[in-house]
């Protein structure tokens, strides 16, 4: 009899509503939507408070992603996209949203969601994405500054974890506690980059690491090339982390440790900030076209 | 805004580094003409500010595209930032 095969790169797709507003009795709804390479994320607003969002995986059919990542809350709420005043399409794929109003880069986007949850001190950012990485600086209103991306090496990637999970074969959502379950902390891994890496992997549970030590060797390699990201631009406090690796501590620990500076945690998915920026614009425009402000 | 254009590998790391506040004000935009490689374009930001950009396409070959302006002995100066102004454009490498 054939055995299931457990996925160990899957991460769980969630939807959240606030059971506490209704949609109904809101003036101005927006939307934003996140199509990213791995994720797809979309956020309801009502008269600028968040209402509810949802995270799904990104499917091959670029167009549908939009409407997939709509409908967990449509299920939940009986919203329809038709009752959304203004709709911003972000991310990779922002471009095949059919229903967006208008497209924002995510980079705009991730500074305004950013500055909406953590606060109007936050000042360096840094989006980890699927399958790039973003370091970005804004200032108290949540307009960038300054910004660099690196989708070039997929060190730092949400698509270089999911790897690292099959390699593994350690559950995604648990590669940052287990990276912490270990005597020592031991030397990054040579190789960030994922096709070599997974081969010095390899090597070094040959040698007899345990899957952990391999875990942290690998992640701390991964914080280090990404802090010289953040580096690059400059450190500066308040320092907020988005994107699906904000998840995962063992990365997030390490970077902390390596620039000095604690990450600002909030109480909503990290995951949804850049479709959250999305919605944010998505009123400001509505209101704009408007005459309204 | 300060924008950089490129990418970090194993290799190093290759950016092109743009102060938008900078570019926004400049009319002539001569550094587009300047490229040999016409790397440049005009383009609006997210914050509807007419600036330059470095194409997309070739965002991640800059290393190679930028290599015919760059050899490795008597580097004569970069045309796009001689052409620049306002001191707008830097190279990390």
């Amino acid at each position: 009899m054939l055995m299931g095969k457990k996925d160990y790169w899957r991460w769980s797709e969630n939807v959240y509503i606030d059971r506490n507003k209704d949609w109904r009795q809101g003036e101005i709804i927006t939307c934003g939507i996140d199509v990213g390479s791995v994720s797809t994320k979309a956020v309801i607003m009502v008269d600028g408070s968040l209402y509810a969002y949802s995270v799904i995986r990104t499917g091959v059919n670029a167009q549908e992603n939009a409407k997939k990542a709509f409908f967990p809350m449509e299920e939940e709420t009986g919203i329809k996209i038709e009752n959304c005043s203004y709709i911003v399409g972000t991310g990779y794929g922002r471009i095949n949203i059919p229903f967006a109003h208008k497209t924002i880069t995510e980079i705009a986007c991730h500074g305004k969601g950013a500055s909406f949850v953590g606060g109007k001190k936050i000042r360096t950012i840094l989006d980890m994405g699927g399958q790039d990485c973003k370091a970005i600086h804004i200032d108290e209103e949540g307009r960038v500054t300054n910004f660099l991306m690196n989708d070039k090496c997929a060190a730092g990637t949400g698509r270089g974890l999911e790897l690292l999970a099959e390699l593994l074969e350690i559950p995604i959502e648990e590669l940052g506690t287990r990276s912490f379950d270990i005597d020592e902390e031991p030397e990054p891994i040579s190789n960030v980059c994922v096709v070599f890496a997974r081969t010095e992997a390899y090597g070094l549970l040959k040698k007899g690491w345990s899957k952990n030590k391999v875990l942290a060797a690998y992640l701390r390699a991964i914080a280090e090339r990404v802090s010289s990201l953040i580096m690059r631009i400059g450190v500066e406090p308040e320092f907020f982390v988005s994107g699906g690796i904000s998840k995962n501590v063992g990365i997030v620990k390490r970077i902390e440790r390596i620039i000095g500076l604690e990450a600002v945690k909030v109480d909503i998915d990290s995951q949804i900030i850049g479709a959250l920026g999305a919605a944010i614009f998505a009123k400001a425009l509505y209101e704009k076209e408007r005459g309204i402000i | 805004m300060i924008v950089h254009y490129g990418y970090l590998d194993a290799s190093g790391e290759y950016f092109i580094t743009v102060d938008d506040s900078k570019c926004s004000v400049c009319i002539e935009k001569g550094c587009i003409k300047a490229c040999p490689k016409s790397i440049f374009m005009e383009s609006e930001n997210d914050y509807g500010e007419k600036v330059m950009m470095v194409k997309d396409e070739v965002r991640k070959m800059l290393k190679y595209i930028c290599a015919e302006c760059k050899p490795s002995v008597n580097r004569p100066p970069l045309p796009c930032v001689t052409a620049c102004p306002y001191d707008a454009i830097t190279h990390s490498w």
